[in-house]
Order: C-alpha cells, then structure tokens, then sequence
C-alpha cells in the first residue's frame, strides 16, 4: 500500500530525514516512534505529498507521490500534527468542504458525514463553531476529516498529542477501529502508545530508521538477556552467593533498597532460559523467606533509550 | 470544479466574517468623501473621474486588505497543508480565491453606482467615461488583487501579506513620479509600467487597448507568481 525507497529530504543543506526505506501492507498499522525533531512529520509530509523528497521515491496505493501527485493523494487521508481547521465553520460545513475538494459527490457527502460523526461521536457538536470546541473535539473534527473520502491510507501525525487522558484512551480506540478498512501510519513520540495501538514500530532517530518490528519483538531481540527480580528475607551475602550458583545465571546484582526494607536482588540470564523456578527452589532450599519473584520485561522506553543512545555506549550490547 | 468550490467556500467566508464589511465600508466611506468633495467643488462637472481616481487610489490599500487572509491564514492555521494533500492543484487554489476576491470587490464597486446615480438624477453625465471609468476600476482592481495575493502567498502573516501587497501597488503606482525625472525611452518605458497614468486615461474616458492588456497581463503575472509561491513552499 505504501512504498518508501531511499527518501531523503534535505532542507536547506541539513537532512531531514536520510534513506528511509520501508513498506506498509493493507490493513496494517505502523507506528512511527523517535523523539520530538527525529524526522517523523517529515516523512508524513513526504508519504501525503505535502514536501517532494530530495532523494528517492515513495508510492502510494501504486501511485508516485511526485509524478502521479493527485492521484496518490485521492487515497491519503492526513491529520498533520497541528490540526488544520477552519474556526470559522460549523463542523458540518468543514466536513461538506473538505468532501467537496476530495471530489465527492453532495450524496456521498451527506451519507458520509453522518457516518464519520458517529465514528468520531461528534453527534453533539455537528453545529457548533469549530473555533468554540475544545482541543479533544478539534482533534475529533481532525480525524473526521481524514476519513470522510474514505482513503486506503491513513496518516495522523501525533493524534494523542495535547488532549486530555479519558480522550486519549477514546482516540487511541478510534485508531484501532480504523485500522480494519484503512492502512494506518500513526507518529508518537509516546513510547506505551505504539505498543497498544500499533502491529509494527518504526523508529527514528536522527532521520534514520534504527529499527522496524512488532513491539514486543524489539523488546526481546534487543535485550541482550533476560532478567528476573527477587525480594528475599536473608543474609546478603549467602543470598548473593546461592542465586550466583543457579544453573545459567551470568550475573547477581543488588537492586538499591531502603533501609529496613526486604533486599532486593536482579538476576540476569542467558536469552530463552527459564530460570525463574530453579531461583525459587534456591531460595525456599536454602531455608530464606521468597517475597517477590518477577521476570523483568524491559520497557518500551529502556529499549528506546538503548536504540538511540546506541552510538555513545558503542552498540555492542545492542547487536547481541 | 475544485476551482469553484474554493472560490464559493471563499466568498462565503467573506461574506460571513466582518474583515471584507469594515474594509468596504472604510473604503465607501472615503470615496465618499471625496467624492463629495469633488462634486461640490466650484469647477464641479457631471462625471465619474473623481470617484474613478481616488477608488483608483484606495484600491491600493483595499484590494491587499481584502487579499491578506486569503492564503497567509490557511498557512497559520495549517489548512494549507490540508489543501495541498488533496486531490487539488496548486493553481486551482490559487485561482478559486481570487475569483472570490474579485466578486467581493465587485461588490464593494458596484456600491459606488449610488454616487454615479446621484449624477444621472441631479445632473447629464456622459455615460461613456462613466462605462470605461468602471471598466478601469475593474481591471485595477483585478491587477491589485493579484497582487495582493501574492502578498498574502508569502507570509503566514496578515499584517506582512498586506503591507507587502500595498508595498508593490505603490510603487507600481507611483513610478510615474519617477518617470517625470529621466526622458526619452526610460520615461516611456517607467510611465508605461505606473498604474496610475493607466486608471486616469479610463477615467477620461480613453479605453486604450494597451491598457486593457497591460491590466489583465499584471493580473496574470502575479496569479502564476502566487502559483509558483505556493509551490516554492513545498521545498522550503
């Protein structure tokens, strides 16, 4: 449905974005992660036609975005990052222009409307001055817009930016809902939200791709090993000393606790062992009390830490 | 098509803001003024050319007044993006809010019929200067709001696109000033190019081909330059 090749987009002599590579099934929806200036509303401007890029083609629906310009964006519907509206219209009024300019017909128009309002539950405020609706509505109206001609390919650039967390969850939803009929390409720079929302992560940094996978994939190929969090009531040393024993640990350490607190210890393994009972069996054997026992799944955050910060500690960790 | 429904979403917007009502009504209300002054001068004579020349004059300030919003707000507000990843081209952009300037303008103009009226009922105006004094006023104005649009293609800044706007009117207005210092072909060539000289000879009733061309080819220049402006934006 979407085919990048090698775009690269300069502005002025600074590159925005450098080879950026990556297709998008039908049906399926991508997140584009990466800090706040990474290059990911670049390369929506890019796929939507807004900026041509400097280096590179991208297709859309199999229609180039440069030469085959309108046809391509007869598929896109597109929610920039601030949401472009007419404060002056009635909601009604946007969604009947913005239909009209996309080529639809008054009829599918009207039928049109109705549907989206009810998809983005705007029922409420289908006459009401879009200049007077709060920031969650506006975004609503956003989105509404993007769908109305019905496009194979959806683009919002940071949907969930700047709206309340009960309208986050209900965006975060429609996003999901629109994700059957329409292929989805969605930015954030909130790494839980990719994880919810998104079948496949592309992550950016500095303009570049630095990884593309299912979210839980990136945790687990990333992660050089797996970890496991104990509490136990015993005498440190020993304790540090019978985990270090267990079958396939590589390495103990002492997790910082407050004093009077249960110490805390993190075991890290080889990838793939399940050591989780063989520490537990330990434990209890050795005669010492077992509070907590939990595997440590890294965060989405950790591993964007580590992505972007590969360079500076040498990307060693990271390839393994 | 496209072209149409910029054009009615336009003037719809104009007509439903109060921004083209204060202008119009600033703008009546000056060549109002003078016209009065015109009239009841003691050398007052039954025609047009008082309101034809200081209209003339003010469409300086109001056609950039009326044009300013037209494409610096869609670059605020971030519909421009909108805009230009529809299915719409450029020029059907550019072209469907200048027609919905050049009604608006219309508009306004055809107000100041009232003042030639008051001619016909109190007085016996020739009605040819009248005809080609309006014809004048028309092609002026369509050239300023080309114009004017450019200014406002510029900038996401109403005040910026206006000023602009009225920057290149003025000048292209008052070069003649200009003319009057140099001789031979240089006067010919920078008096040729003042809109002002142009306007006072449809006033007198002159409808001179050269004029009609050189109206309707600023307007031209200046729309494709707003196309190309558009377009620049892309790769900026």
């Amino acid at each position: 449905m979407i085919e990048v090749k090698e775009v690269t987009k300069y502005f002025g002599s600074f590159p925005a974005i450098t080879d950026i590579s990556f297709t998008v099934e039908r049906g399926e929806i991508v997140g584009f992660l990466g800090p706040n200036g990474a290059g990911k509303s670049t390369t929506m401007k890019v796929i939507t036609g807004f900026l041509p890029p400097s280096k590179g083609t991208a297709t859309v629906a199999g229609y180039d975005i440069v030469s085959e310009s309108l046809d391509a964006r007869r598929h896109i519907g597109y929610l920039p990052e601030t949401v472009p509206l007419y404060t002056e219209m009635t909601v009604r009024e946007y969604l009947g222009y913005m239909g009209k300019i996309r080529g639809m017909s008054s009829d599918r128009i009207r039928s049109r409307t109705g549907d989206v309002i009810e998809i983005c539950h705007l029922e409420d405020y289908y006459s009401s001055i879009i200049g007077k609706l709060s920031k969650g509505f506006r975004q609503r109206v956003g989105v509404a817009q993007a769908i109305i001609h019905e496009p194979d390919v959806l683009v919002l650039d940071e949907p969930t930016i700047g709206i309340d967390p009960i309208q986050v969850v209900e965006t975060r939803q429609l996003i999901k809902d629109l994700g059957g009929e329409h292929t989805l390409i969605v930015s954030t720079h909130i790494l839980p939200e990719v994880s919810q929302i998104c079948e496949r992560v592309i992550v950016i940094h500095e303009g570049q791709i630095v990884a593309i996978d299912e979210p839980q994939n990136l945790a687990r190929t990333l992660v050089g090993s797996e970890r496991v969090d104990l509490q136990v009531k015993g005498p440190q040393q020993e304790v540090l000393k019978e985990l270090a024993g267990v079958d396939g640990v590589r390495d103990v350490s002492r997790i910082n606790i407050e004093r009077g607190e249960i110490p805390q210890y993190r075991v890290e393994s080889e990838l793939g062992e399940e050591i989780r009972a063989s520490l537990a069996k330990a434990v209890v054997d050795a005669g010492w009390e077992l509070h907590r026992l939990n595997a440590v799944v890294m965060s989405l955050e950790e591993i964007f830490l580590r992505l972007t910060t590969e360079e500076d500690d040498g990307g060693g960790e990271v390839a393994g | 098509m496209n072209t149409f429904n910029i054009a009615w979403k336009e003037t719809k917007s104009y007509f439903g803001t109060p921004a083209a009502y204060v202008v119009g009504a600033m703008f009546l209300a000056l060549t109002g003024v003078f016209f009065v002054a015109e009239i009841t001068s003691p050398f007052a004579e039954a025609s047009v050319r008082g309101i034809v020349d200081w209209a003339g004059f003010f469409i300086i300030f109001l056609a950039p007044l009326l044009t300013m919003r037209l494409l610096a707000e869609e670059q605020k507000l971030g519909t421009l993006e909108l805009l230009l990843t529809s299915p719409v081209s450029d020029w059907e952009v550019v072209l469907g809010k200048y027609i919905a300037s050049l009604l608006i303008l219309l508009a306004i103009l055809s107000v100041t019929f009232y003042y030639a009226l008051l001619l016909y009922v109190f007085g016996s105006p020739d009605t040819g200067p009248v005809l080609s004094g309006y014809l004048g006023l028309i092609l002026y104005g369509a050239a300023a709001l080309a114009i004017g649009l450019l200014g406002s293609s510029l900038s996401s800044n109403q005040i910026v696109a206006a000023v602009v706007g009225i920057a290149i009117l003025l000048m292209l207005s008052f070069v003649n000033r200009i003319g009057d210092l140099v001789s031979g072909i240089a006067e010919q060539i920078v008096n040729g190019m003042s809109m002002t000289e142009r306007i006072a000879d449809f006033s007198r009733g002159v409808i001179d081909t050269s004029s009609v061309v050189y109206f309707l080819s600023l307007a031209a220049v200046f729309i494709f330059l707003t196309i190309r402006s558009l377009e620049t934006r892309r790769w900026r």
